[in-house]
């Protein structure tokens, strides 16, 4: 009697457990911006039978931030949004899981920063300066066209950036001032744009919905650090030839910086297999065709079509700047602590 | 020469000095006596011009000092408590007033070292107030409102919260610096050993009026009223009812007492029987002769040379031999020991 | 008889007096394990860190000149933000303490509400009085047809001083105030009869008599101050830098964990050197005169100086401490600006949106949980720390009724926790408790527990001096009538206590609800607090963020302010005021 009670007693627990269970969660751990439509991310639910959790959790590099002190006990099984901005300080935490997506094969090399595929890229764009073209044209200013242009004194006050301790807006934007202006001379630049009544706030959202004129926040500064994808996002109404978008890009040489995010697999999950999928999810078509009107950003698969909004409004620089990782990797906190004692004190 | 004419104060609606006057001459130390919460402070922060009447006057040399701030009045305080200032030394609460007077610092030095060896306190300058003993305290308070050599000087139950000792030390002192220094002073006691000691003259407060008025023996020799009686301890206080013959008959006895003012038959006299020169009687059976009191003893007191003895009836008399507690005694009383209260 | 005879040895009394022994040291055994294991212990990883990092990594050299510069602001808008205090608390302290006038207890009332109010309630509050989108700006934009705001307030020098002026004010009032009361009158009486003047009563008598509660509520202020985070991070803006704001952002930000803890030390340091300085400056007799019981009604104002001195300090009063406190819950129930991203028309006005919003939480907003949520996680956390630091904080607060030297010596250990700020507390848990055995760092446990370090000492100050007031001989009669010991505390000391513990808890609760220094950086993003919440809704663009934000300000705000009508309520008749 004794021989098959435990045995039973323990597989009807199995089966109680098993039956008891709803789906599994997986939780996804991304900054403020992260947007995905519903019914693409209930087809990933429904058919891997989970439901996704998303945990907003600041902008990209407190988000990240959080994600190390927390390493030995990770709050999520996958993280998006970490940009080449931050990289180096993720990979050297170490806490990323290593992935070869077969997705991987599709995807252009020049986004595969990480050789050891522990951050896949999933989409890039260009950190430029928007511009509000109604203000502009109502105070018959000539819309500023260079980096040098911001510093003159017709444009005191009109420029908001984002703080690059705390937000990889504001991080990438400073890194195009120094491909510009060299590692020796973009703190004299600031300095100058400093004195020109530069306003600094915590981070994109704020920048943009609040102090920007041209979007739904009606701020006070017409400049904004900002993505050269911002235009089709202001778009009102449908969408004819004659369309135009109220806000514009400022495309001058070294004005931008490409920003790429990846995705990784946290080191420590319990959901492996769950949370490659979701990796492979966010590489595939799917996905990545929904991204552009949700976050405004690029899709790197090549097979993935833009809509026809992102088409007319969004603007590619020509003369991006750039900067290797590297590079990056050794210098960023040095130049976040010089531009803060040039800027804030 | 201080005036106080027809103060009337109320406190929380109801009346606490009700017309109240006297006058206090130069050189002259007045004490009012009065039983506590009679309202005797009160009269002397009115004085100060710490507080204002509801009616009446204060005058000095026939000035009404009403609109008079209490800093421009010159008159000093004593308060109970002593009132130092605790973060000064005894010289600094001394040369308070003369700071205030703006006086140049070598005179400041002079009186102070002057006054200070009046109260003898000499070698004190230095030291904290709050280290000083209660005597030690009360002769500061005294020489911080002698300092500034006020025209008229106050006193508020200063020896209330001393040991008898050092009280009566004290009172002496006190009478020989005030007749020294010739100021009016107002004195406020509800001690009447105090205040016989120390007066020229006593008035006696009895809900907000003055109601007796004179030098100490006139007082103590005359109450002038049931109530004065009782409250200086001066005797006995009985009730009785005048029978004609120049005699009144009362629960305890039937005495014959001449009255100031004439009592018709039948109206009710209030006696006084003082109880000093009481001669003890031997019993004899029936009633006590006129002028006399039995009753059975109570209480033998042994009060400084004599005893005090109580008897069953609540009277009390001074005799040279104690009798026995529980003896049945029978005094006589000598005329002028009975006397007529209004 | 000879010295080592035994029966000079009475084992029976060895034995009582080692029971006694372990007696005085048993209640100390809870409050000093937790203490040791959730304060020392962090403390100490965080000045390891420090100085090993310090000492070893030499990155003295090129964080000194920041450092430095960071310290000496922290202490120049410390002095700054002290003495504006003291400009507006030593008049109102003399206006409470003499004068009477309609509407008193309640204006009084009103300045004690700031204190115990959260940062990130006060920042909602002049964010929505003075912010760019509060209600001067707008109305004066409307007004004169402005397209930008007149006023910039948030971000400015001028919002952290006003703000600190607001929350400290009351401690000038109480102190000042109660002193004021207690002094005898009849000084100042005496300085007349001597011949002074009221302006010269006041320099020579009334002022040398306070100098020790000036100079204690000073000190307490600047220490206030000092380690002010949350004015300093939500109204001061990316311009002002603090040690608190730059032990923070160093650990959250720029993940440099060595300079955060090495600003930490700096920080621990200069509290600790205040802290000691006010208790010593507390306990010390001072100048003491005849003590009288409190004289709190005052006389109505005379003269013209006098009414016009009353009126005008009443009107001041009014205006600093009511409008931001009403400008919160107005903004709350008003639509005044488009949602983010939103390019429909938008509809002005009264709207109760707000508030429905709380309950819900579309995908897209920045939360996990929906906001009411947080208020859920934020009353739970309250409770569990309510009931931890009354465990802790009867027995520590039982054992300093009756100081022994044990006491005296373990006292000052208690009260460090005031001392140290919250940010230095969270960092501390990050750095000790991220790896096993004791790995708590993503546990929702570490936020009450952080809470409970915050919340211990103020419990053990209200605690101690009910529990000081019960006579022994009360205890001794009901023993001496054959109650057992529990009975005895049932019977004698419960009634005399229950007004103090239910005075402490509701103190705890409302500190609990409204930490946002320590809460920054251990709480679970799953498991927000309310303040975190209202933080990051605050600092989200759009009027449905902002919206969200004053709502579940106000309510916190009203939870709080009830929590300190409640404290007052029960506050006894000249019990210590800190």
């Amino acid at each position: 009697m004794k021989r098959i009670f435990f045995p039973v007693l323990l597989a009807a627990l199995f089966l109680a457990s098993c039956a008891g269970q709803g789906p599994t969660t997986l939780t996804v751990m991304t900054h403020d911006s992260f947007a995905a439509s519903q019914p693409v991310i209930s087809a990933f639910e429904n058919a891997n039978h989970v439901k996704l959790v998303f945990l907003k959790s600041g902008d990209a590099g407190a988000a990240l931030n959080k994600a190390i002190l927390t390493k030995n006990a990770p709050l999520a099984d996958v993280f998006y949004g970490v940009d080449n901005t931050f990289l180096s300080r993720a990979l050297d935490a170490g806490i990323f899981e290593s992935y070869d997506s077969p997705l991987l094969a599709q995807i252009p090399a020049e986004f595969k920063l990480d050789p050891e595929n522990r951050e896949l890229p999933v989409d890039y764009g260009d950190v430029c300066i928007n511009y509000d073209k109604a203000y502009f044209s109502t105070n018959d200013l000539p819309v500023p066209a260079t980096l040098e242009d911001l510093a003159k004194p017709e444009y005191k006050g009109m420029l908001v950036d984002e703080n690059p301790a705390s937000s990889s807006t504001g991080l990438t934007f400073l890194l195009a001032t120094i491909v510009h202006f060299g590692p020796n001379g973009f703190l004299a630049y600031w300095k100058s744009l400093a004195a020109n009544g530069l306003v600094v706030v915590d981070g994109w959202e704020t920048a943009y919905y609040t102090n920007f004129s041209g979007s739904s926040g009606h701020g006070p500064q017409p400049l904004v650090v900002s993505y050269a994808s911002s235009p089709a996002a202001e778009v009102v109404g449908p969408i004819q030839a004659s369309s135009e978008s109220p806000i514009g890009s400022v495309l001058g040489p070294d004005t931008c910086f490409r920003q790429i995010e990846f995705v990784g697999v946290l080191k420590g999950t319990t959901h492996l297999a769950l949370a490659r999928k979701f990796v492979d999810f966010m590489l595939s078509q799917q996905f990545q065709e929904d991204m552009p009107l949700q976050m405004y950003v690029y899709p790197v698969n090549p097979q993935a079509k833009l809509p026809e909004a992102f088409v007319m409004f969004a603007q590619i620089p020509t003369q991006p700047a750039r900067m290797s990782p590297a590079e990056i990797a050794v210098n960023r906190d040095q130049w976040i602590a010089e531009w803060t004692q040039t800027v804030l004190h | 020469m201080l005036e106080v004419i027809d103060l009337w104060k109320f406190y929380e609606g109801s009346p606490l000095l009700c017309g109240l006057s006297f006058h206090v001459a130069q050189g002259e130390t007045v004490c009012l006596l009065g039983p506590s919460g009679s309202g005797k402070s009160t009269l002397l922060r009115i004085i100060a011009g710490l507080e204002t009447p509801e009616r009446g006057q204060v005058c000095w040399e026939g000035r009404d000092l009403a609109g008079v701030p209490a800093h421009q009045r010159g008159f000093g305080l004593v308060f109970q408590d002593y009132a130092l200032f605790p973060h000064l030394t005894v010289e600094q609460n001394v040369a308070f007033g003369l700071k205030m007077q703006s006086r140049p610092a070598s005179e400041v030095a002079d009186r102070v070292s002057k006054v200070l060896a009046q109260v003898n306190l000499s070698d004190m300058g230095g030291r904290t107030v709050t280290d000083l003993s209660g005597g030690e305290q009360q002769r500061v308070a005294l020489a911080r409102a002698l300092a500034p050599e006020p025209r008229l000087l106050m006193f508020d139950e200063p020896l209330g919260a001393l040991d008898r000792n050092l009280r009566e030390h004290l009172m002496v002192e006190l009478r020989s610096i005030l007749r020294a220094s010739r100021v009016p002073a107002v004195y406020v006691t509800h001690d009447q050993e105090e205040a016989f000691t120390l007066a020229d003259r006593v008035l006696l407060l009895h809900e907000g009026q003055i109601i007796r008025s004179g030098a100490p023996p006139e007082v103590w020799g005359d109450p002038g009223s049931a109530w004065a009686a009782r409250f200086l301890g001066v005797g006995n206080v009985v009730e009785g009812v005048m029978r004609g013959d120049g005699r009144v008959a009362t629960s305890i006895g039937v005495f014959a007492v001449k009255c100031s003012s004439p009592h018709r038959v039948g109206e009710p006299v209030t006696l006084l029987l003082r109880p000093a020169g009481a001669w003890p009687l031997p019993l004899k059976g029936g009633a006590a002769p006129e002028g006399c009191v039995s009753g059975t003893v109570t209480d033998v007191v042994f009060h400084l040379e004599r005893f005090k003895v109580s008897l069953s009836n609540g009277l009390f008399f001074y005799l040279a031999d104690p009798p026995r507690v529980g003896e049945e005694i029978r005094l006589e009383l000598p005329p002028s020991a009975i006397a007529c209260l209004p | 008889m000879d010295s080592d005879s035994p029966s000079l040895i009475n084992p029976a009394l060895v034995r009582r007096q080692r029971a006694g022994a372990w007696r005085r040291v048993l209640p100390w055994l809870a409050p000093g394990l937790f203490l040791g294991l959730f304060f020392f212990y962090p403390l100490g990883s965080i000045l390891w860190l420090g100085l090993h990092s310090a000492l070893l990594g030499g990155i003295v050299a090129s964080v000194f000149l920041p450092t430095v510069q960071v310290f000496l602001f922290t202490v120049y808008q410390a002095l700054l933000s002290t003495l504006l205090t003291l400009a507006l608390g030593l008049p109102s302290a003399f206006l409470f303490a003499r004068y009477a006038f309609r509407g008193k207890s309640f204006l009084r009332l009103l300045t004690a509400i700031p204190f115990m109010l959260p940062t990130v309630v006060v920042a909602a509050g002049f964010n929505a009085l003075l912010g760019g989108r509060g209600w001067i700006n707008l109305g004066a934009m409307n007004l004169f047809h402005l397209t930008t705001p007149p006023i910039t307030f948030v971000g400015t020098l001028g919002a952290i001083l006003l703000a600190h002026v607001f929350y400290n004010t009351t401690i000038v009032i109480r102190l000042v105030g109660n002193a004021l009361s207690h002094l005898d009158p009849r000084l100042e009486q005496a300085a007349r009869t001597l011949g002074a003047d009221s302006r010269r009563v006041f320099w020579n008598v009334t002022l040398p008599l306070l100098r020790v509660p000036i100079l204690a509520a000073s000190l307490l202020v600047f220490l206030f101050d000092f380690t002010s985070f949350g004015v300093i991070l939500l109204l001061g803006g990316p311009h002002f830098s603090t040690l608190e704001v730059a032990i923070y952002e160093q650990a959250t930000q720029l993940l440099n964990l060595p300079l955060a803890a090495l600003l930490s030390f700096v920080q621990l340091c200069c509290t600790l050197v205040f802290s000691i300085l006010y208790s010593r400056l507390v306990t010390r007799r001072g100048v003491s005169s005849t003590p009288r019981p409190a004289d709190t009604k005052g006389r109505p104002a005379r003269t013209w100086r006098e009414r016009f001195f009353v009126g005008g300090i009443v009107v001041l009063l009014f205006l600093m401490f009511v409008l931001p406190l009403v400008s919160l819950p107005l903004r709350s129930v008003t639509r005044l600006e488009a949602d983010r991203g939103q390019h429909t028309a938008v509809q002005y006005g009264l709207t109760g949106a707000y508030y429905l919003d709380l309950f819900q939480n579309p995908s897209e907003t920045i939360f996990y949980v929906p906001p009411f949520a947080a208020i859920g996680n934020s009353l739970l956390y309250a409770t569990v720390t309510v009931v931890l630091s009354l465990l802790l904080g009867f027995p520590a607060a039982s054992a300093l009724a009756r100081p022994t030297r044990l006491e005296r010596v373990l006292d000052p250990f208690f009260l460090l926790p005031l001392g140290a700020s919250a940010v230095t507390l969270g960092l501390g848990f990050i750095i000790t408790f991220n790896r096993p055995p004791l790995l708590l760092v993503t546990s929702p446990v570490l936020v009450p527990l952080a809470h409970t370090l915050v919340a211990l000492p103020f419990v053990i100050r209200i605690l101690q001096p009910a529990l000081a007031s019960i006579p022994d001989r009360l205890r001794q009669a009901a023993a001496s009538l054959g109650a057992p010991a529990f009975r005895v505390w049932l019977t004698v000391d419960w009634p005399i206590v229950r007004r103090a513990t239910l005075s402490a808890a509701v103190f705890a609760f409302t500190i609990s609800l409204g930490e946002f220094g320590a809460s920054s950086l251990v709480v679970r993003p799953e498991y927000p607090t309310l303040p975190i919440a209202i933080a990051r809704f605050l600092s989200q663009p759009g009027a449905s963020n902002y919206g969200q934000a004053m709502a579940m300000a106000t309510i916190l705000m009203a939870v709080c302010a009830a929590g300190i009508v409640l404290i007052e309520r029960l506050r006894l008749p000249g019990a210590g005021e800190f």
